[in-house]
């Protein structure tokens, strides 16, 4: 007895010590980029979350929710206080407000760039607790080992990637963990912490609607397989009102809560979970032969009223054009309706499905022990290993149709890993353990074994071997698991059918100590994989660019010396354009407003700008004359290969374009569908005004040829002038290019044709010099 | 005809045999059926009055029917854990009980406040 409780108390320990490597470990892991470049926020979106802390900081929450940002999608500005999730910059901000409180003085932007790390570890506990729920502690502390590495987490939440999935994965492994516990335990304590970390996932990220439509499936599957109990009632019915109405009271999300079709699953859920509880509750206080009366009586009159009801509400969706869902969740559940209907959807390239070898590069070994854990969540089957094995399905489908949600993938499969992992660790020890002839009476082994583990294991022997069909789920109080081990210890005969059973589960000795070895050299490829991609595949803060020369590194600090210099040369007030991939890091770097940016909300804008970047150069000017913009920026690789330029990214401008203002045809800048830039290419697209900007005087760097690292062609025209547009900077390795729109002439020369625009009929533009061009009539 | 006096006398034996079943529940499961049904029959007025006059602060509705239906909810819940009959729920001492369903009327009723406009 005392020597059971003390290897539950050293488990304990031990496991406490367990965790808390794991969180400095994913903690650590993610700190390459900090080391490798500095410590910088990395790509684009988070530029903006940077910007909104530090107006959060600087001015307070009232402010903060009040926000009407003027420096962004001129002249349309931009609700800050109701089109962004709060919830990232609100934790950054608290986070920042104690520590200062307490006298450390750490910069916004170094709490920014290190929250990311610090909820990783966070989710990793979060993943121990939610797996120890469906299985054990073993395999919790596996998954939580797998969470802290897997490679498809750390690309979307290193240190410096200060966006909302870093404290979004934390706040969905968090609410599922909540769930599974309240089915387990059936608290309504529990089901209230478990809306209020929903309304925390709400708060964070647009994916919580994942949240809000697997449970109620969830519950749905457990009603038709017939596993419906009063837990699955408290666990569902709760959440579901105190959700929506936390859900409501976010401002981006507000009343959709309850009128789009996301969230239509779960009232659908609420009603028929509600009949079912209903009709077990009558069916307990009705004799059967009654219980078959009421039953048909039911089904006659129900069936009619359902039918009318049904009807109504077909009606209502249908009317609308797109059924109530918002453009995103129908791109999710068609894949080809984004590229049909919303390019700007589809242009993104972390909205394109993923390639099989990214399934590899992003969970590597998980791959291969997802199913082993799927078939380990059947024996037994459990409400929550139910749940987690619908969660993989699901998640797995949706990381079919877009890259970006394989983060929602990376949870599930180290859960499942872990189990399969646990289950195989168990039965391989296990064998090993009864291969020894020292071992005297293995029952007290069991005893012994089962103890160290919590009661899961203990009361699942027990059930095994004496009610083999209905598993009763005991409130797992003190007093009840004390005496469940005093009965394994007293009664000899549940133990010897254990026995009898762990028996047939054994294998060979020399099989067992193999295939350990195995086990431990795939975590080993595990490891070195992980740690491979945190350091040179997802590292890249992607404002920094290194390159290996023989000549040591070389570093391309391009984009940081744009944006400085836009801020040092120009006026406050001075509007900028360019492509709305640097709408963010233009606004928080060098603090002027913008047409449009990483939002993408407003269509026509973008596809305004896709138009001027598409037209010659005087129609460009006019378009950018009529939004009140100075300078234009475009990014350009030519010289350096850097790849992701602006001319490589033009035929989303033009399709963008081409979507608003049907002047823009896609094929004239195509030679025999082909996208060219050399000689070879067509009129339209050598005088448009974004193949101008971008090789303006580009042969004189390399002495006449023109040559193009990233196309690998010589350009097609090589010496010309720009009429309406000067060059005012261009950056150490020409990837950024600033442009100053030239002021309109103060006299114009006799080129106006009066006479002629007389009889010419009325569908011709008419062009005079002094008049300036309203895009929109 | 014979049919739907079978069907009528069926009805009405479904009728006594659930009202005397019913009757034999305890009174503090009665008191929160009663409950229950109160919360649920705010909600249902407050449909009728939307549908009336218009649901202007949509918020306001919102707020007022959700929080009738989750008192409503939550007292089931409640009754649910206090019931005797309930296998999974023999060692939840009652006080515990009452204590979550007050904690989780007190957050809900938080929520409902703030979004009561």
């Amino acid at each position: 007895m005392e020597d059971s409780s003390l290897r539950y108390a050293f488990g304990n320990v031990l496991c406490f010590f367990i965790l808390l490597l794991i969180g400095l470990l994913a903690f650590s892991i993610r700190l390459f980029s900090v080391i490798k470049y500095e410590s910088v926020i990395h790509e684009f979106d988070p530029y903006f979350n940077y910007r909104v802390t530090q107006f959060l900081t600087k001015n307070g929450i009232y402010d903060f929710w009040n926000w009407f940002d003027d420096r962004t999608w001129y002249p349309l500005g931009r609700v800050i206080g109701g089109t962004v999730y709060p919830g990232l910059t609100l934790t950054a901000g608290t986070l920042w407000w104690i520590l200062n409180s307490l006298n450390i003085p750490l910069s916004v932007e170094t709490v920014c760039v290190f929250t990311a790390p610090i909820f990783s570890a966070f989710a990793a506990w979060a993943t121990y607790y939610l797996t120890k729920e469906v299985k054990g502690t073993g395999a919790g502390l596996a998954a939580a080992a797998l969470l802290a590495m897997v490679p498809s987490y750390i690309s979307r939440s290193v240190a410096g990637s200060y966006d909302n999935e870093a404290v979004a994965i934390f706040a969905l492994i968090f609410t599922f963990y909540l769930y599974v516990k309240t089915l387990n335990t059936g608290s309504l304590f529990y089901a209230t912490l478990n809306a209020i970390a929903y309304f925390y996932m709400v708060c964070s990220w647009g994916g919580y609607t994942f949240i809000i439509n697997l449970i109620p499936m969830h519950a749905l599957l457990c009603i038709v397989t017939g596993r419906y109990s009063s837990q699955l009632y408290i666990a569902y019915c709760p959440l579901v009102v105190l959700g929506t109405l936390l859900a409501a009271l976010v401002p981006v999300v507000g009343f959709n809560a309850v009128l789009t079709s996301e969230h239509f699953a779960s009232f659908l859920v609420f009603i028929i979970i509600h009949v079912v509880a209903l009709a077990y509750y009558i069916k307990g206080i009705l004799s059967p032969k009654m219980f078959k009366v009421a039953v048909t009586l039911v089904v006659s009159v129900g069936l009619v009223v359902c039918c009318a009801v049904v009807a109504v509400l077909v009606a209502l969706v249908a009317s609308s054009p797109t059924k109530g869902w918002s453009g995103r969740s129908l791109s999710l559940l068609d894949p080809t309706y984004a590229s049909k209907y919303i390019p700007i959807i589809a242009s993104v390239s972390e909205h394109q499905p993923p390639t099989w070898p990214s399934y590899f590069m992003d969970i590597n070994v998980l791959a291969f022990l997802v199913p082993a854990g799927i078939v380990a969540c059947f024996l037994p089957l459990s409400d929550a290993s139910s749940f987690v094995i619908l969660y993989i399905v699901t998640s797995v489908y949706f990381s079919g149709v877009m890259v970006r949600l394989m983060l929602v993938l990376a949870p599930a499969a180290c859960i499942m890993s872990g189990i399969a992992l646990s289950e195989a660790f168990t039965v391989f020890t296990r064998s090993i353990k009864f291969q020894f002839p020292g071992i005297s009476q293995s029952h007290q082994i069991d005893a012994g074994d089962t103890s160290s583990e919590p009661s899961g294991d203990v009361i699942q022997n027990v059930v095994k071997t004496d009610k083999i069909d209905e598993p009763v789920k005991e409130w797992p109080s003190r007093r009840n698991k004390k005496k469940e081990k005093e009965n394994v210890e007293k009664t000899s005969k549940p133990s010897i059918k254990s026995k009898i059973e762990k028996r047939l589960m054994v294998l060979p000795l020399e099989t067992s100590i193999i295939s350990l070895c195995l086990l431990v050299l795939l975590g080993a490829f595990y490891v070195i994989h992980c740690v491979w991609a945190a350091a040179e595949a997802y590292s890249a803060p992607s404002i920094v660019l290194t390159s290996h020369t023989p000549g040591g590194l070389h570093v391309f600090d391009d984009f940081r010396e744009a944006y400085a210099w836009l801020s040092h040369n120009t006026d406050v007030d001075d509007k900028v354009a360019s492509w709305w991939d640097y709408g963010y890091q233009t606004t928080a770097m060098a603090n002027r407003t913008v047409i449009v940016d990483n939002n993408t909300w407003n269509n026509t804008h973008i596809a305004t700008v896709g138009t001027a970047m598409s037209s010659p150069e005087k129609a460009a000017w006019e378009i950018f004359n009529s939004l009140d913009v100075k300078y234009v920026l475009v990014v350009f690789g030519g010289l350096v290969g850097y790849p992701s330029d602006d001319i490589n990214k033009f035929l989303w401008m033009v399709r963008i374009g081409g979507g608003v203002f049907p002047h823009i045809k896609e094929p004239d800048y195509l030679r025999d569908g082909q996208y060219r830039i050399d000689s070879e290419a067509t009129p339209t697209m050598l005088n448009c005004l974004m193949y101008k900007l971008s090789y303006y005087r580009f042969v004189e760097t390399d002495g006449g040829k023109g040559f193009d690292r990233v196309r690998r062609t010589e350009i097609g025209k090589k010496y010309f002038k720009l009429t309406h547009f000067e060059e005012v900077f261009t950056t150490h390795h020409w990837m950024v290019r600033i442009y100053k729109l030239k002021s309109p002439r103060n006299r114009i020369r006799s080129k106006t044709k009066k006479s002629k625009s007389k009889s010419s009929s009325s569908t011709n533009l008419k062009r005079s010099g002094t008049r300036k061009k309203n895009p929109w009539h | 005809m014979g049919k739907s006096s079978a069907t009528s006398k069926d009805a009405q034996a479904l009728f006594h045999s659930l009202r005397s079943a019913y009757a034999a529940t305890p009174t503090n499961l009665k008191i929160i059926d009663l409950y229950v049904m109160f919360a649920v029959a705010t909600a249902l007025i407050q449909v009728v009055y939307v549908a009336i006059v218009g649901s202007f602060p949509f918020n306001s509705f919102l707020s007022g029917v959700l929080s009738c239906v989750g008192t409503a909810v939550l007292a089931v819940c409640l009754r649910i854990q206090v019931n005797k009959e309930n296998k999974e729920f023999k060692d939840l001492p009652p006080e515990r009980a009452f204590a979550d369903f007050v904690l989780c009327n007190l957050v809900l009723h938080l929520v409902i406040m703030n979004f009561l406009g």
